[in-house]
């Protein structure tokens, strides 16, 4: 009984907050896209049951809004970590070494880019410049911070780093 | 700040900006994005925190501002009036820095720049060789203003142009002088503003639209996010100019969502504007109107396309469409609309001010005005530098870039991004404008420019923006989306090894179809960087198809791991780190590399102090 009553106070949330979103917007069809930015920004990623209702609600084919949500880059399907790692891809960190960056990311991790570790701790993406070439090749890790000159010996450390800030 | 109502009381208070100066030194601190991932941030919390220390300290004024350009030595402190430069300026220099120049008026000798080739010491920035060649005529007020207040941007002489222009200029007149100070689109193509801008008042529609595209998505370039986030007024300005001439009362600007303390400032910016009547409403009294929104990008490279912008803003697929109809006629929500790249609008405000005459002197003769390049890369100054039109590639690259670092030699330099091409050695003497980079099968692009040594494999670097083409290729044409899949799949078989000569002459097949038959720019410029890699790397193909070999030792599966005997002194470093145990050696003995093992990752050679590990 205890577990369904807090199940039913988080679907409140959820519905107050999807409610709110369509208010910012005021259902216009072309608040689409800064719609599900928002709501990828509230849970990390696009549920399904959500777009349904953003269908419904915008009164928007589901296909489209499939289409749309599978289009850009910043939209997800797939839950994030609590870990966001980000290499940069641009051509100038590509140029300085930052495919090895990746691979070793990848190798350390046990995951491929643009997915989350199997025990949802980290996701890991690929991004095409973040304008910071004088660092390249650039790692940027929850968002906001960078890693500027990165080698594949630094990735060890740089994860290690991560998970000593968790523990304490 | 009030609301200012007309023209004359604009007028008024401009007296009153320009006066509004007192003599005590300003520390200025740049800290746009490159400045903040190298720790401005805690230089300007330093700085703070002595302006709010109590008791006796020297008197001096606070500014942070946006990017400087010279992003290698951020984060980059400027002493005003005197001009004086410290780079690479950390939390525990600030005391230094408020006791000895701001206080007595010495120099701390250690933060300043010192020229690598005389080793002489740089006071400001006009004494350092990155600064001498340039003509920071767009870029310049960044370091001058904080984008956070519209005061310092009026201070500068902001909207100015905009007040000249509406105290009377007509429309058709506005768009000659931007005509005769040929102006040139600087997104991409280059094609001439008041074309576009012609055409765009003289469709057909009740409501029309002007566009600032601010996606960025040429990875390596970032010029337009350092005039968003430095000098968003002066982009606005340009708008309202624009919008004026071609009889707007609407526009966007749509920035991508990479870039956050962007659209920060732009919001910012917006909404200071129109606080202070110069966007909204009855602009200044005169019967204009003109407002302003922001749309954020999804990431997606196809959106810097016109017609897919529009498509995106509309809040569908940025899927674009085949241009029979122009967008200046039926662009969005199929109304009459204007879209400029964030440079071009930031060079309109310029031209009001100085005049066409003015503008046109600077440059070659096709190509008028100043460009703004972001050098990245192999080179010892990365930054953006804005150079008048017709310097030469050695010029940027060489004097200002200060080189390649490490001794290296200069390979290549890409210009025009994903859509651009690889210039090799010998094309260093041309001169950089629009018609002679595309002679050359490059392009300028949106200005990225970057710089490859020997140590960059072109066949490599073909496949990285083939791969970056085929991610971001919307897929609704076929020529684009199979004619990358196909050209990636035969350049990938070449960088394993598994290249055959008739390869050479199919890409060159695909890449010309895929030129010819796309439905969009994306597609149609697709082939370039390959192409032109093939036409000016030729050996390099040849020796990944003909030899196995990849002689800039990139391509994993041609290359093999190795330790020199004597060279190695047996510490076992690399041993401790190889992910996969692939070394082995007995204590102060050199040791040996298992190949059958090695993952070619590369640890133990960035370990090795001794230099003993190499690639053959």
């Amino acid at each position: 009984m205890k577990i369904l009553k807090g199940h039913g106070a988080m679907m409140k949330r959820e519905e107050i907050m999807l409610e709110k979103i369509f208010k910012k917007y005021k259902l216009q069809k072309s608040a689409l896209v800064p719609v599900l930015q928002d709501i990828q920004a509230e849970y990390g990623y696009l549920p399904e049951d959500v777009l349904r209702q953003v269908a419904r609600k915008m009164k928007i084919s589901l296909i489209e809004v499939f289409g749309v949500a599978t289009f850009y880059k910043s939209l997800s399907l797939i839950p994030r970590g609590r870990h966001h790692i980000q290499v940069c891809t641009g051509t100038a960190c590509h140029v300085r070494g930052a495919k090895r960056v990746l691979e070793e990311f990848e190798r350390d991790l046990c995951t491929c880019a643009g997915q989350t570790t199997e025990d949802q701790e980290f996701s890991l993406e690929t991004v095409n410049c973040v304008g910071a070439c004088a660092l390249g090749p650039m790692v940027i890790v929850d968002g906001g911070k960078y890693h500027g000159h990165m080698t594949a010996t630094k990735v060890k450390p740089c994860i290690r780093k991560i998970t000593r800030k968790e523990a304490e | 700040m009030k609301k200012i109502h007309s023209l004359a009381e604009f007028s008024r208070f401009q007296k009153t900006w320009s006066a509004r100066k007192n003599g005590d030194p300003t520390v200025v601190v740049s800290s746009g994005t490159c400045g903040q991932a190298r720790g401005s941030e805690d230089v300007i919390i330093a700085f703070e925190k002595v302006l709010s220390r109590r008791g006796k300290r020297p008197q001096f004024d606070f500014k942070v501002t946006g990017c400087h350009g010279f992003c290698e030595v951020e984060p980059i402190v400027r002493i005003e009036p005197r001009g004086i430069f410290y780079q690479r300026v950390t939390p525990a220099d600030v005391e230094e820095i408020i006791s000895e120049t701001i206080g007595e008026g010495k120099i701390v000798d250690r933060l300043l720049f010192r020229d690598p080739v005389t080793g002489e010491k740089c006071l400001r920035a006009k004494d350092i060789p990155f600064y001498r060649k340039q003509k920071l005529l767009i870029s310049g007020n960044n370091m001058r203003i904080n984008p956070a207040r519209i005061e310092d941007y009026l201070e500068a002489g902001g909207y100015a142009a905009l007040a000249k222009v509406l105290k009377g200029v007509k429309p058709e007149r506005l768009i000659d002088e931007v005509k005769k100070a040929g102006l040139r689109g600087r997104g991409g193509g280059g094609f001439f503003a008041w074309k576009k801008w012609e055409s765009c008042r003289n469709a057909h529609g009740k409501i029309k639209y002007v566009i600032c595209n601010a996606d960025e998505g040429d990875p390596g370039a970032y010029m337009d996010r350092s005039l968003l986030e430095g000098n968003p007024h002066s982009i606005l300005e340009g708008m309202l100019i624009g919008a004026y001439a071609i009889g707007v009362s609407e526009g966007y600007i749509y920035v991508r969502r990479e870039y956050p303390l962007a659209i920060q400032n732009v919001e910012t910016a917006i909404e200071q504007a129109r606080k202070l009547g110069l966007l909204g409403r009855n602009i200044l009294g005169t019967g204009f109107s003109f407002d302003v929104k922001i749309a954020i990008g999804g990431g997606a490279f196809v959106c810097g396309e016109s017609t897919a912008l529009m498509s995106s803003i509309e809040g569908k697929r940025g899927e674009p469409r085949a241009k029979y109809v122009h967008t200046v006629e039926k662009g969005l929500w199929n109304r009459p609309s204007n879209l400029n790249n964030v440079e071009t609008w930031a060079n309109v405000p310029l031209i009001i001010n100085k005049g066409a005459k003015w503008y046109s002197k600077i440059g070659t003769e096709g190509s008028k005005g100043t460009k703004i390049f972001s050098l990245v890369g192999k080179i010892n100054n990365t930054g953006l530098v804005e150079v008048p039109m017709g310097i030469t590639l050695r010029e940027i690259i060489f004097d200002i870039g200060g080189g390649i670092p490490d001794g290296k030699k200069f390979k290549a330099v890409q210009t025009g991004g994903p859509s651009g091409g690889c210039l090799p050695e010998s094309l260093l003497d041309l001169s950089v404008d629009f018609d002679r980079l595309s002679e050359v099968g490059s392009m300028m692009g949106s200005g990225g420019m970057i710089v490859m040594d020997e140590t960059t494999c072109m066949v490599d670097l073909a496949k990285y923006f083939l791969n970056f083409l085929l991610d971001e290729s919307c897929g609704m044409c076929f020529p684009c989306r199979e004619g990358l899949d196909q050209l990636l799949t035969i350049v990938t078989a070449i960088t394993v090894g598994k290249g055959k000569p008739e390869d050479l002459q199919l890409l060159q097949e695909i890449g010309g179809m895929m030129k010819d038959a796309s439905l969009c720019a994306l597609g149609r410029t697709a082939p370039n960087p390959l192409l032109s890699t093939m036409r000016y790397f030729q050996d390099e193909y040849e020796a990944h198809i003909l030899k196995k070999k990849c002689p800039a030792g990139v391509c994993k599966a041609l290359i093999c791991y190795e330790i020199w005997k004597d060279k190695c002194a047996g510490c076992a470093a690399c041993a401790k780190l190889c992910p996969e145990k692939a070394i082995s050696g007995a204590k102060n003995r050199p040791h040996e590399i298992d190949p059958a093992k090695c993952i070619k990752c590369g640890i133990c050679k960035d370990t090795c102090k001794y230099g003993a590990i190499q690639v053959i």
